[in-house]
């Protein structure tokens, strides 16, 4: 079963009390970060159910994620209005559509080439994008309207506005966390986990592990597509550099760094990585090169990530310090 | 296409084909025995081309330029694996994909730090700047040719290396079974850092010997790395011969792909890549235990 102790659910909710309470505090430059970082959330825990539960490492995940987001770009190229009630599944199908031949092709194969495949489809991805000039390039596209919710004049949530789409976007996410939560804990979910705890006895318990593995595939990059629509919507712009192998790179680390095995690492780690740089484009002249220190720490000191911290601190602490009596010899 | 402009497009594949060989067998070579992925792979061959270029203006000749070059980036390479990669053998892949990727963010800061952003350019040497006449109105520069022979040349020297010598049986033994062979007295460490620190100048090599033909410019590094995976996993990882025919498979599939549809050229190598891996999943010359 997957579940997570009392004093880590206090927490989440007091995390999501304050997430809920922030917008009249952060102004338009963090409110908008938020947003963001919320978003990048959903994608990073749509990766985690690849990575952290079905032991699946996908390098291209991004794919997905851009992918929503040209489609969106696609639907809203020659209209001033249209309606979400068919934009969005129109977005979410066309990447579901994608995830199921690359997932096809990529399930077949496992460990390295796995990596290596899913990292191919998406530069192949990524170039149909770049060099597609009809579809701006490498400039990408601007997303001058938004669809709406709107029924005849009636119009419940404008997305138009910064608050609303705010809490638009902590509303996905909390769905998003506990849609992927009943689904760990479904028979689908126990499959795939075990899967990733060993694929050979779950096939000998008579399991389709391949097709287990492929669904897996297909509802994390469909969750992909839906954090890339949202992020669309945000920023209004979409480009190849969204499909990018930086991106998937980006959104690996974010889960890494949360911590992978569990929903709200990567929702941490996302926090964490954002204001990370945010910061040190304050202090530095080149935040990248600090980025890369730090992932590879990361990736050296702290391996279960900031999920993992507390009981990292706790054993540390437990650990008694030499010379400190200890047992007679 | 006339019979001359299809010669042209088939010296030019082949002379990328050698280029990624170069790269691409580095790679194969460190995942096939360290079983590590180098993302930071690519960033040798970048670092190549600007230690080229920037030895250039101190030595004003290419030669002496690769001369000075491949040992700088070899001992790049050995600090790397000493540093970081040595500390990730017992690791999960994801760990060492997400450690090299780390790595690219660093060097390719370093690569902006050191030398800036813009495009460089180095000059083809006096003597090989000449064109070989294939008809009235169509040549051939000398230069691709030269790459083509050099690589060749490197390439039959590291056939030789890994078939006939003692420290080339190391690496083949390490690669079909590393605890034998520690085990059997030889240390693997060593062995892993000289294969390590090869590849690195290899890659390195192709940057400085591409450099005049190519132009130097930030992310060539990224690019090359991306190719030479396809290429990786093409030819079946680990097998060197794989590589081989993978980097001539993708240096066709890409020049004649730029010829034949320049709109989707890329892409032609990805689906090249996608219908070789539906034949046969663990590549051209893979072992099927994956």
């Amino acid at each position: 079963m997957f579940r997570t102790s009392l004093t880590t659910n206090l927490i989440l909710i007091c995390l999501l009390v304050v997430l809920a309470a922030l917008p009249p505090f952060l102004g338009i430059y963090y409110g908008n970060m938020v947003t963001r970082l919320m978003i990048l959330g959903i994608f990073a825990m749509s990766l985690d159910l690849l990575i952290g539960f079905t032991g699946l490492v996908s390098f291209g995940h991004a794919a997905f994620f851009g992918l929503s987001g040209y489609i969106l770009g696609i639907v809203m190229m020659d209209t001033e209005t249209a309606s979400i009630y068919w934009v969005l599944p129109a977005c979410l199908g066309v990447t579901a559509l994608a995830s199921l031949v690359i997932g096809w092709f990529s399930v077949r194969t496992s460990g390295i080439y796995f990596i290596m495949i899913t990292l191919a489809f998406a530069q192949m991805l990524f170039y149909f994008f770049n060099e597609n000039t009809a579809l701006g390039g490498s400039d990408g596209m601007f997303i001058f309207a938004k669809p709406t919710l709107a029924i005849g004049s009636w119009n419940p949530i404008d997305f138009e506005d910064h608050h609303t789409f705010y809490y638009v976007v902590l509303v996905s996410l909390i769905l998003s966390y506990l849609g992927l939560r009943r689904l760990l804990n479904a028979p689908f979910g126990q499959v795939i986990q075990g899967i990733r705890t060993n694929e050979d006895r779950t096939r000998a318990l008579g399991f389709a592990t391949r097709r287990y593995k492929l669904v897996s595939f297909i509802i994390a990059g469909t969750l992909a597509g839906f954090a890339g629509f949202l992020e669309a919507m945000h920023t209004s712009i979409i480009s190849p550099a969204h499909l990018g192998w930086h991106e998937s790179g980006n959104v690996m680390m974010t889960v890494i760094l949360g911590g992978i095995g569990t929903l709200h690492g990567p929702v941490l780690g996302a926090f964490a990585f954002g204001f990370l740089h945010d910061w040190l484009q304050d202090v530095t002249e080149h935040p990248t090169l600090y980025m890369g220190i730090f992932v590879i720490a990361v990736v050296l000191f702290l391996p279960r990530g900031i999920a993992g911290l507390p009981a990292d601190i706790a054993r540390w602490l437990r650990r008694k310090p030499p010379g400190d009596g200890g047992s007679p010899p | 296409m006339d019979f001359t402009s299809f010669l042209i497009q088939l010296l030019n594949s082949v002379q990328y084909g050698f280029l990624l060989f170069l790269v691409a067998s580095g790679l194969t070579l460190v995942f096939g025995i360290m079983g590590i992925i180098n993302l930071a792979h690519g960033a040798f061959y970048m670092f190549g081309a600007y230690i080229v270029w920037w030895l250039f203006g101190f030595t004003e000749s290419l030669t002496l330029s690769i001369l000075f070059g491949v040992p700088l980036i070899m001992l790049l390479g050995l600090a790397i694996e000493r540093l970081a990669i040595a500390h990730l053998y017992q690791r999960d892949h994801l760990y060492q994909v997400l450690l090299t990727f780390g790595m690219i963010l660093v060097l390719n800061e370093c690569q902006k730090i050191f030398w800036g952003t813009d495009f460089y350019s180095v000059p083809v040497p006096e003597v090989l700047s000449g064109s070989i006449p294939l008809t009235e109105n169509q040549v051939y520069p000398i230069y691709r040719v030269f790459i083509s022979i050099v690589c060749m040349l490197i390439a039959a020297g590291m056939y030789l290396l890994i078939q006939k010598t003692r420290l080339g049986m190391t690496i083949r033994a390490g690669a079909s079974n590393r605890e034998m062979v520690q085990a059997l007295g030889v240390n693997i460490n060593w062995v892993f850092a000289v294969v390590f620190s090869l590849g690195a100048g290899l890659a390195g090599f192709a940057g400085m010997i591409g450099a005049p033909v190519s132009s130097v410019y930030p992310g060539m590094g990224d690019q090359i790395l991306i190719i030479s995976f396809v290429v990786v996993v093409i030819g079946g990882i680990g097998s060197i011969k794989g590589a081989f025919i993978g980097a001539m498979l993708i240096g066709l599939a890409d020049t004649f792909g730029k010829v034949l549809v320049p709109d989707f050229a890329s892409m032609a190598v990805y689906a090249t890549m996608a219908v070789i891996l539906l034949w046969r999943p663990q590549g051209l010359f893979g072992q099927s235990a994956h």
